[in-house]
């Protein structure tokens, strides 16, 4: 049985069910909380099963939610402590966009607007600021991406709590191999077909629009970028990157994953462009590669095939599992979740007429 | 001292009061007071600007105020969610 864990504009939503080829009614909606407020982000913590939700009120701010108990129960919710921003500053804290799990024991990371990164030793009841991106020189140059100064991608290295890479946009890569005492940017090789000037670009000044990023676990120092605009790969630990995306009816996307237990394997959702976000074609499909980018093939048994004009947002994307059992779920801003329990070889539709469906996550 | 006034939910984040007497010589000092009193409410009414967040409205004695509107003993603070829509 999986649990997905779907963050919508109207709250958060509970699926459970078994991914199964063609089939519409393998997962029913367990519970529903945050009723009519903006869950821009949820995830179960698979360490714990803590189970936390990231709620942007638009009255009273972005605030992080954890449960241990019953999250129908609106009392087991409490609200974390230390997500906010240095007081007395020129900024304030937008929207959180991510959490990821650490290496460490009751470690996690959490990405926000603008360009921060919060971490928690204590299992995600209290956070701080990490000061090194924090008070990053470069920081007043950074630009926000259309989303606002997001740092939507958290890559944790295998076994190693000191090495790290996050991506924001409009600010690129940032790597760190200190703990995030220290971090530097790893934008070479990157394109902005976005910008009026002709390439070559400056990695250290250039406004980069990293859209996803995910580290292949069996080798980590081989990551995966869906950028504004391009698709690439990097060998060297996000140091520098090359295009992979010809093959794809389109290198514009936001989400991306990779297989656990396959350094090779890597799932995409093309969108036409920038100007025209939908699914190519009316047709919802998710592109897999087996050979790093080298060729790219369509995976759409069971989805809509037809005037399917879909949106899957950046954190709308998940997988558990590895291998040929690996599961991959996707929701979309017109309110469906489909999945497949095969690799992407077949799919199901896991909920209809959602709320827009701003993340999936499963445990 | 003046009354700052709220509803739910921020009257259970502040003990379940929806009436609160406060010192303080302007809006923001009183709403500042107000949440460091009722740590639960920290930032919920303020941003870590210590500006008033968008869609929040103050009202003193029935009149818009700001952060810098002066106040005054007896004077009643409303602290009232906007009334917005359409655009989400």
């Amino acid at each position: 049985m999986t649990e997905l864990v779907v963050g919508t504009k109207k709250g958060l939503f509970l699926l459970e069910g078994e991914a199964r080829g063609g089939s519409s009614d393998a997962f029913e909606i367990t519970t529903r909380a945050f009723a009519g407020q903006p869950v821009d982000y949820a995830l179960r913590d698979p360490r714990s099963r803590r189970l936390f939700a990231a709620v942007t009120s638009p009255f009273y701010g972005p605030k992080l939610f954890f449960t241990d108990g019953d999250p129908a129960v609106e009392s087991d919710w409490q609200q974390a402590e230390g997500v906010s921003l240095p007081d007395g500053g020129e900024q304030a804290l937008e929207r959180i966009w991510v959490i990821a799990t650490g290496e460490a024991p009751d470690t996690l990371y959490m990405g926000a607007d603008p360009g921060v990164l919060f971490q928690s030793h204590d299992g995600g009841a209290n956070w701080e600021v990490n000061q090194g991106l924090w008070n990053q020189p470069t920081r007043p140059e950074w630009h926000p991406g259309g989303g606002g100064l997001c740092l939507h991608s958290i890559s944790t290295w295998p076994g190693d709590p000191d090495r790290m890479a996050v991506a924001i946009s409009a600010a690129g890569m940032w790597l760190t191999e200190d703990g995030g005492r220290t971090w530097r940017r790893g934008n070479q090789g990157l394109t902005p077909r976005y910008l009026p000037e002709a390439p070559p670009v400056d990695p250290e000044t250039i406004a980069f629009c990293v859209h996803h990023v995910e580290r292949a676990p069996t080798r980590p120092e081989r990551m995966f970028m869906q950028f504004h605009g391009g698709v690439y790969r990097s060998d060297d630990a996000g140091e520098s990157w090359g295009e992979i995306g010809a093959g794809l009816p389109s290198d514009f996307g936001f989400p991306l994953k990779v297989d656990p237990a396959d350094a090779d394997s890597a799932y995409v959702i093309p969108l036409v462009a920038d100007m025209d976000r939908v699914m190519p074609d009316g047709r919802v499909r998710v592109y897999e590669t087996r050979d790093g980018g080298a060729s790219w093939a369509p995976r759409g048994d069971g989805l809509p095939a037809q005037h399917a004009y879909l949106t899957v947002l950046r954190q709308a994307f998940t997988s558990t599992g590895q291998g040929q059992a690996l599961q991959l779920y996707f929701g979309a801003t017109s309110g469906e979740v489909f999945g497949s329990g095969d690799a992407g070889a077949s799919w199901c539709t896991a909920a209809t007429r959602l709320p827009p469906v701003f993340s999936v996550s499963a445990a | 001292m003046a009354v700052v006034c709220v509803r739910a939910p921020l009257r259970a984040l502040a003990g379940g009061r929806g009436e609160h007497e406060l010192e303080g010589a302007t809006v923001v000092e009183l709403l500042s007071g107000f949440e460091s009193a009722n740590p639960d409410l920290a930032g919920w009414i303020l941003d870590e600007r210590g500006l008033i967040r968008r869609h929040i409205n103050v009202f003193v004695n029935g009149e818009r105020g700001s952060e810098q509107t002066a106040v005054g003993a007896g004077d009643r603070v409303d602290v009232i969610p906007a009334i917005t829509g359409g655009w989400q």
